[in-house]
């Protein structure tokens, strides 16, 4: 069991308010995701789950018993953190054999957990080496090796594969899901790439300078973002967003639209530019539009190798069924 | 890149340091060579350096006159016993400066070392008639405590700038792990900060060991370390200066041995986080 509920959680340090009161309730066994730009407030969060940080005000519950007050130790939570933060002095076993030591357990159950842990993380050759030893998704496997075997109430990730080069992120990325998958227990997992949150979560939380601006299934915040922060945050590359005469045509202060929602034609189309920049990717192509009039630049995405280079004239058809409504206080229009 | 250094400056570099380094050596040197001459030889003049009857007369009369093991026990009792003490209390008091500091910490570091900056003599008086209330004079555990309490802000600021250095996520590990404070203490950060840690008893035993004015001034003859063993041989008459370094010598030999053997580790220790 892990379900967690926030309840009129605040933190300031000092003055400086930076969790305005938040409610929030994370389910048993799912798979959340904090999501905003540098300095949004969302490890912040993270940390008061953990209790490595006092919450000013409020309550937070786990599995429906007040843990505000509780020690870190005692809340049953697994962190992983973004250096890893191994043991450098113990070796691979014994770094993962802590959390069971600390519980007191028998040293025979220590060794079968462990020994199943580094099964499953692919870790038994490595088992006595020391952290220094290995290479960055070695240590991140140590790392989650040491949270999953005293089977926690719920896992924290305070983004953990920020330190990966790309390729090796990927792939974590699938282990961290399929992990999931298996073990069905609550994560919470922290990250500013909304690629990220896009491809593991079950549910989103896009926070913005301590405030949640939406929480929902990651094609829910696709399809209808609440508010124009949103729109512009989940979705690579980002949502379009038009403000003046071409937004007050559909009734609204500003509209967006998705790069993938615009087609591009041979002639003709709403709307026509001059190509800035052009990303060919072999599958896609992506254009930087200036000139249309409408933004400073609008970006599109083709499907496929489509073969205008900088300066071309393009002509542009955007979807209307695609096109998003915001007010002027930067809320969706339904 | 490394800046390219030649033979010839390489050479004059060395000359310079081991002229230094014998210049600093000199005093400690010359009491040894004193403590092999005979008393007229060490008053003559001029001085004689290495031309002279080497004798161990001096050490024999020495080690005849007083019990130099009972000096030397007290010296081992006095400088371990403040040095492991003052570790003990210092290892949380810089865990919780280095970990949780407050507004006030900085100001508190300050103010611990500003207390080294007080004249020992200042405080004379009131640490002697504290004793003499206590009937703790010449008692090694009374000076055990009074040195613990005179070298603590030097072994709380090392522990705090060793401390500094390990990152805390490590230590909010542990604290996820279910350690307590008292384990995360004695199995993350302890272990972590060996080196730091045993340059600090190292440099405290030796500030321990070669205390004079509280150990001189608050013994007689149970507790009196090795520097009171000197002091004896100090005369108004200044007719015993071979005896005295003879004494000297034997009082520095064990620290001299220990600092040689653990070098490295004081050095690493004293330039730790200054070089990473």
């Amino acid at each position: 069991m892990g379900q967690i509920e926030l309840k009129q959680v605040t933190k300031s340090f000092g003055d400086v308010q930076v969790i305005p009161p938040l409610d929030l309730t994370i389910k048993d066994g799912e798979f959340t995701v904090f999501v905003g730009p540098s300095g949004c407030g969302k490890s912040t969060l993270l940390r008061l789950i953990a209790g490595l940080e006092d919450i000013t005000t409020g309550h937070i519950e786990i599995d429906g018993s007040d843990a505000t007050d509780v020690v870190p130790a005692r809340r049953g939570l697994a962190m992983v953190f973004q250096s890893y933060a191994l043991y450098p002095h113990m070796s691979v076993r014994k770094n993962i054999a802590f959390p069971l030591k600390m519980a007191k357990m028998d040293q025979a159950e220590i060794d079968k957990r462990v020994d199943a842990a580094a099964q499953v993380l692919n870790l038994a050759d490595y088992i006595d080496r020391r952290p220094g030893q290995l290479s960055g998704g070695q240590r991140q496997r140590v790392a989650i090796g040491r949270a999953i075997v005293r089977e926690p109430a719920a896992f924290l990730f305070d983004e953990p594969l920020s330190n990966l080069d790309a390729a090796l992120r990927v792939g974590m990325r699938m282990e961290i899901s399929e992990l999931h998958k298996k073990l069905a227990t609550t994560m919470i997992y922290v990250t500013h790439d909304q690629v990220e949150a896009m491809t593991m979560a079950d549910k989103i939380v896009v926070l913005q300078a301590g405030v949640i601006e939406q929480v929902g299934s990651p094609l829910e915040l696709y399809r209808a973002p609440r508010n124009t922060f949103v729109a512009g945050f989940i979705g690579s590359p980002r949502m379009n967003l038009i403000t003046g005469e071409e937004a007050a045509k559909h009734d609204a202060h500003t509209i967006g639209i998705r790069p993938e929602h615009i087609d591009v034609v041979e002639s003709g189309g709403t709307w026509q530019g001059t190509v800035g920049v052009a990303e060919h990717l072999g599958s896609d192509t992506f254009f930087h539009i200036h000139n249309t009039g409408l933004a400073d630049t609008l970006t599109v995405r083709a499907i496929g190798d489509v073969s205008l280079t900088h300066g071309d004239k393009i002509h542009l058809a955007p979807r209307a069924d695609e096109i998003h409504r915001f007010d002027t206080a930067g809320l969706r229009i339904a | 890149m490394a800046r390219s250094v030649t033979t010839q400056r390489k050479t004059i570099n060395t000359t310079i340091a081991w002229i230094i380094g014998l210049l600093i050596f000199f005093p400690i040197l010359w009491t040894i060579l004193t403590s092999f001459k005979t008393e007229a030889q060490a008053i003559s003049d001029p001085p004689l350096f290495l031309f002279f009857d080497w004798t161990t007369e001096n050490y024999s009369t020495v080690m005849e006159r007083s019990n130099y093991g009972r000096f030397l026990w007290n010296s081992i009792i006095i400088a371990g016993g403040s040095t492991l003490l003052g570790i003990i209390i210092a290892v949380p008091a810089a865990w919780s400066m280095a970990f949780v500091p407050s507004k006030r910490t900085k100001d508190i570091l300050l103010w611990m070392l500003s207390t080294k900056m007080l004249p020992a003599v200042g405080v004379l008086y009131p640490i002697y008639l504290l004793c003499i209330r206590l009937g703790v004079l010449d008692n090694r555990v009374a000076l055990v405590i009074i040195l613990m309490l005179i070298n603590l802000p030097i072994i709380v600021w090392m522990l705090y700038t060793y401390f500094r250095e390990i990152p805390g996520e490590i230590l909010e590990a542990a604290r996820m792990d279910g350690a307590t404070l008292k384990e995360e203490i004695l199995y993350v950060l302890t272990p972590m900060a060996i080196p730091g840690i045993a340059s600090t008893l190292l440099l405290n035993f030796i500030l321990a060991w070669n205390e004079a004015f509280w150990t001189l001034n608050l013994t007689a003859a149970q507790a009196a370390p090795l520097t009171a063993f000197i002091a004896s041989y100090s005369s108004p008459e200044g007719l015993f200066y071979a005896k005295l370094s003879a004494a000297s010598t034997m009082a520095i030999a064990p620290i001299l041995i220990l600092g040689w053997f653990s070098q490295k580790q004081l050095v690493r220790g004293l330039t730790f986080g200054a070089v990473k």
